[in-house]
């Protein structure tokens, strides 16, 4: 059972941040708390691997267009990897740098998310007159 | 992925809190200063290679380049 393990993971970081922070090492804390993150997240990568094939598998037979396909794709990565950070410095206290990282992160998504919206436009316009 | 880490981490930042209390305890102020230092340098070592790697795993399985 991975579940079983996560959360038994989880829960002997936390004992070991709780103890870490009321010796006065948050620095320690903070690094113990990053890497128990990674940890759980490269337990479950394999299924993260395993959905995202099984999805992309999934809009070919479906005909949709794949570049809409890998642009989900991004911003869900996108999404995830700025939440880590952002997550990790609002833990120590540095609520402004947490939220310039959330900040760049909706930019980069916009960014990405504009060619779809040019093309939901141009679907509009078409079907206008 | 070793969990094996998480308790060096750990083990290292309570030495190195008890380390602090004895070296100030005994006036030396400038070297707690200096343990704590080297002790967050060396940690940080560790940690930032897993950083790169969780990088590396998300960007290929995303397909962000």
């Amino acid at each position: 059972m991975e579940v079983i393990q996560i959360v038994g993971l989880g829960l002997v970081a936390t004992i070991l941040i709780v103890l870490l922070r009321q010796s006065n090492r948050s620095d320690f804390a903070l690094l113990v708390s990053v890497i128990t993150g990674i940890i759980i997240f490269s337990m479950v990568i394999d299924k993260v691997k395993y959905i995202v094939d099984t999805l992309s598998n999934l809009s070919r037979s479906a005909n949709i267009e794949f570049t809409y396909f890998t642009t989900i794709l991004k911003i869900i990565g996108i999404a995830y990897i700025v939440e880590f950070g952002a997550q990790i410095s609002r833990d120590a206290g540095e609520e402004a740098i947490a939220s310039k990282i959330e900040l760049g992160g909706k930019v980069i998504i916009m960014v990405l998310a504009m060619p779809i919206l040019l093309a939901l436009m141009d679907l509009i316009i078409k079907i206008l007159p | 992925m070793d969990i094996s880490l998480i308790f060096k981490i750990a083990s290292i930042g309570i030495l190195l809190g008890i380390l602090n209390i004895i070296l100030d305890k005994a006036d030396k102020k400038e070297f707690a200063y200096i343990t704590t230092l080297v002790g967050v340098v060396i940690v940080f070592g560790m940690v930032i290679l897993l950083i790169s790697r969780l990088f590396d795993n998300i960007r290929t399985i995303f397909q962000l380049y």
